[in-house]
């Protein structure tokens, strides 16, 4: 099996797994970091969303072999202890209802605020636009953004 | 450390049980051996310590449609623990899938008891007779079991107090409950970790008296959500999470038709895929299809993807299954067959076809097959160990029939299957269905290995237990003043029952009560049919069950009923409701239908809106109120057609749901279920061809996104009454609120459930 070295929440790593596997199995069951999650495997739900190199992206579907070298934060290194004003915002709002999307929510919203600290409500839907949720936290998700936004 | 504890049973204080807890340590991921308490000396107070039987009297014989309390073997033995330290442990044996009902009832039972929240501990039961019936679906969590929460909390404070009593040397009467603390009326103070020991040796009270509503420090406010640290940090471990050493992971081709069973297998390309370790023929399952394992072709292989990629490979061919020709088009236009004739009769009053009115309005109802779509799949993990004990970990609404079904499947005895309960990453119905933890526990049979099987969502939206595709008729007439003088109401659709029965051909009379038989409208000459429908997949119950279509025909047609009337919906909708009574001839078993309730939800919804106010150009405003689950909602909509597109632009939702609990948690579900509700409405239904769902992801079954997701604001009513029901019953009214304001925005109404405009 080949080889890929990259970084995965400041640490590096390296991997022996086929070319063509999803970064999101490798996190998951190579390097058991679960916190993000598989919803769809097509790029169509965002539960699955990490930062590559500091930008949103969605790991079930970015082969490992596109990773190496380049820089992973999972929800796991997003802050030491969910001090992230994203992730306090998720808490002071009670966003999440099962959690299981909330990580990749957190994610994409995160890497929002980061280019944009300051995101209007439809910059906000834009930005939010893949990634769904099933238990309907979205009134709660939006409220969550501009309280980390300001 | 912020991970769901798995736990067995809190060690009674005679320590008549030796086995350790286990608990799983998710900070580290593996699994510790450890008893409940930490290290050093426990004392547990058992607050059902033992199995005595006048403990057992202290629990109400609650009769319930899925079985009485005695019926499951009830030995609530322990739901309270307490240690020298005062660390308080609440045992949760209600499944948590985002209704925060490990917050809510753990709640319950310290603000009986006078805990400290911030010192109450939750753990979670496994599945076992022992803590009552565990199945966590009908809404029913607190509607049938506030009491019991309340006793467990109780009797915990009587003998606290008693305790404190024996140490003062004192009488209880000079004793009374602080927060976490006893304090005696000379000022003195024990903390209940002093009081732990003295507890323990005490007997239970037989009838323990509830704490007045006035010393309530929990109950009805803004619950701390307990799990939220855990989901925001990624630490929390649902059931597509769980990591057991040795572990191998499984992914199985069933068949794309239901009911098809293997006529040949070549795996030589699976086979060949790197990581893929064995492929495993598993057994067709028989007819009814019930909680059974579907059968197929499973892939073992080292991790998820290679698994995937080997059941992609797989070459299955499958024998022709009777069910090859179903495709949804040719469903509907039975069902629209059926209902066009007359049916069945299950209520009958006075003679709707001789009533003859000014005014004769009919319409036919569809909504589509649907699914569960829980963004976590199923998934779970078994692990039969040679010595043919099983121990599964999955995110199961009902660990008790889990592990009864995977003991039957593995032909062992159910106390040789311990089912821990993970997070569930949404639910809504389908994770009552254990199918999913028998293909675990038969995979780790036959491989001697724990297995992990993940269902794709393919295999999801294409393998569900979907809610039944309907069709409806009614036919009212109108008499001079513009209300029915008669109400007839057809409804097909195959029903749950199928999947537990061969020969089910319609709903039967029962299945008519979630909102038809039932509706509580005055009117002279009613008549309520059944119509023929036959199952073509595994049908099953998702969130507010047959209250989805019934609850948007019934009020999409009073609607329309107004509209020919050219009167105001609202008051149409109150004035057909009519006088202030109780449904009780309606409802043979509780809940009685209360129709001042009923109105009262309506018309809270209505005035939260501005009912009634000037609409923006090309705007439209819809009602409905819907009784389920014990509970009462009602939905205002304000939307919009543009370019043909719908927009929603504001929902009010108004709910009584009797005694709230956990205002933070019943908004929270309201939000949700107008989500889930306007997804019904809006995106899209299961379709199938030559016997196969073509429906196979999130992008052909789209979920409502954020910038849908209307200005949704949610009113709770003040009450005392028992509490009702609140993650199912939010759902019903959103579909038909939004038809009646489409049919105001634009004069057509609206009769299909995903809508689509012409």
């Amino acid at each position: 099996m080949p080889r890929y070295s990259f970084t995965v929440n400041g640490e590096n790593v390296a991997v022996e797994v086929d070319a063509d596997t999803p970064v999101l199995w490798v996190l998951r069951d190579t390097l058991q970091l679960v916190g993000t999650k598989y919803g769809c495997g097509i790029a169509q739900c965002g539960a699955c969303t990490v930062h590559l190199n500091g930008a949103a992206i969605r790991s079930c579907t970015l082969p490992v072999s596109a990773v190496s070298g380049q820089r992973i934060t999972t929800i796991e290194g997003l802050s030491e202890d969910g001090q992230h004003p994203v992730q306090e915002a998720w808490l002071e709002h009670d966003v999440p209802q099962c959690g299981y999307c909330q990580a990749g929510q957190i994610m994409s919203a995160a890497a929002l605020l980061e280019s944009n600290p300051s995101p209007t409500d439809e910059e906000i839907d834009a930005a939010m636009s893949g990634n769904i949720c099933r238990c309907g936290t979205y009134t709660r998700i939006h409220a969550a953004i501009k309280t980390a936004a300001k | 450390m912020y991970g769901l504890e798995i736990a067995g049973v809190i060690q009674p204080a005679d320590g008549s049980t030796q086995e350790p807890l286990t608990v799983l340590n998710v900070s580290r991921r593996r699994f510790l051996k450890q008893t409940a308490l930490g290290a050093g000396s426990v004392f547990v107070l058992g607050v059902f310590s033992g199995c005595r039987a006048d403990n057992l009297a202290a629990w109400p014989d609650r009769a319930e449609p899925m079985g009485s309390l005695e019926d499951a073997g009830f030995r609530p033995n322990v739901f309270v623990g307490l240690n020298d330290a005062g660390d308080v442990f609440i045992v949760c044996s209600r499944s948590e899938m985002g209704q925060g009902i490990r917050s809510s009832v753990p709640a319950i039972i310290a603000d009986e008891m006078g805990a400290d929240w911030d010192r109450c501990h939750i753990l979670q039961a496994t599945g076992h007779p022992r803590f009552g019936n565990q199945n966590t679906d009908g809404s029913r969590s607190i509607r049938n079991h506030f009491d019991d929460w309340r006793r467990a909390g109780a009797t915990a404070r009587e003998m606290l107090l008693a305790a404190a009593a024996q140490q003062w040397e004192t009488d209880t009467e000079s004793c009374s409950m602080g927060v976490h603390e006893v304090t005696h009326a000379d000022g003195r103070t024990l903390g209940f970790g002093e009081l732990a020991v003295t507890a323990a040796t005490l007997s239970a009270p037989n009838a323990p008296t509830f704490r007045p509503r006035s010393e309530w420090r929990y109950i009805g406010t803004d619950i701390d959500g307990r799990d939220n640290k855990a989901f925001v940090t990624g630490s929390a471990t649902f059931g597509i999470d769980v990591q057991v050493e040795g572990m191998r992971h499984a992914a199985i081709m069933r068949s794309p038709v239901f009911g098809g069973k293997v006529a040949s297998v070549d795996d030589t390309a699976a086979r060949a895929v790197p990581g893929v370790l064995d492929v495993v023929r598993l057994n067709d399952h028989s007819m009814p299809p019930a909680f059974q394992a579907l059968g197929g072709v499973a892939v073992i292989a080292e991790n998820t993807w290679a698994a995937f990629k080997g059941r992609d490979a797989l070459q299955v061919t499958w024998e022709r299954s009777p069910h090859q020709d179903w495709s949804t088009e040719a469903q509907r236009a039975a069902m629209d067959a059926a209902v066009q004739a007359a049916g069945t009769p299950v209520r009958n009053e006075g003679d709707v076809e001789a009533a003859a009115g000014q005014q004769v309005v009919e319409a036919t109802y569809h909504v589509a097959m649907l699914p569960h779509a829980s963004m976590e799949p199923p998934t779970a993990t078994a692990w039969v160990r040679p010595d043919g004990t099983c121990e599964v970990w999955a995110p199961s609404q009902a660990p008790q029939t889990a592990r009864g079904s995977v003991a039957g499947a593995l032909g062992v005895d159910p106390e040789a299957v311990t089912v821990h309960v993970t997070f569930l990453g949404g639910g809504f119905g389908r994770k009552s269905k254990p199918d999913y933890c028998i293909e675990a526990a038969l995979l780790s049979k036959a491989v001697g290995a724990p297995v992990k099987v993940t269902w794709s969502r393919e295999d999801d939206l294409r393998h569900d237990y979907y809610h039944p595709p309907s069709a409806q008729y009614m036919r009212a007439a109108l008499g001079e003043d513009g209300k029915p003088l008669s109400w007839l109401h057809r409804s097909s659709f195959p029903p749950i029952g199928s999947t537990f029965a061969n020969g089910v051909s319609g709903p039967g009379a029962g299945d008519l009560r979630s909102g038809v038989s039932n509706m509580p409208y005055v009117i002279p000459n009613v008549r309520v049919e059944t119509s023929e429908a036959f199952a073509h997949q595994r049908i099953g119950w998702l969130r507010s069950v047959y209250n989805i279509h019934h609850g948007f025909s019934v009020n999409a047609f009073v609607a329309e009923l107004a509209h020919a009337a050219g009167a105001d919906a609202r008051d149409y909708l109150l004035d057909l409701i009519g006088p202030d009574r109780e449904l009780n001839d309606l409802f043979p078993r509780p809940p009685v239908l209360d129709t001042a309730r009923l109105k009262g939800v309506i018309r809270r919804a209505a005035d939260e809106a501005g009912w009634g106010r000037t609409l923006p150009e090309g705007h439209g405003m819809g009602i409905a109120g819907h009784f389920s689950f014990s509970s009462y909602v009602a939905h205002v909509v304000d939307a919009s057609v543009e370019d043909g597109a719908i927009k929603v632009h504001r929902v009010d939702c108004a709910v009584d749901c009797g005694t709230a609990v956990n205002l933070d948690r019943i908004r929270s579900q309201m939000e949700g279920a107008t989500v889930f509700g306007l997804t019904i409405a809006l995106k899209d239904g299961i379709e199938a061809v030559d016997g196969r769902v073509t429906t196979g992801n999130f992008d052909t079954y789209r979920l409502l996104s954020l910038a849908e997701t209307p200005d949704t604001h949610v009113h709770i009513m003040d009450s005392e009454l028992p509490s009702g029901g609140v993650g199912e019953p939010g759902v019903p009214p959103l579909a038909p609120a939004l038809a009646g304001a489409i049919l105001q925005a634009t004069g057509r109404p609206v009769r299909s459930l995903p809508i689509r405009l012409a």
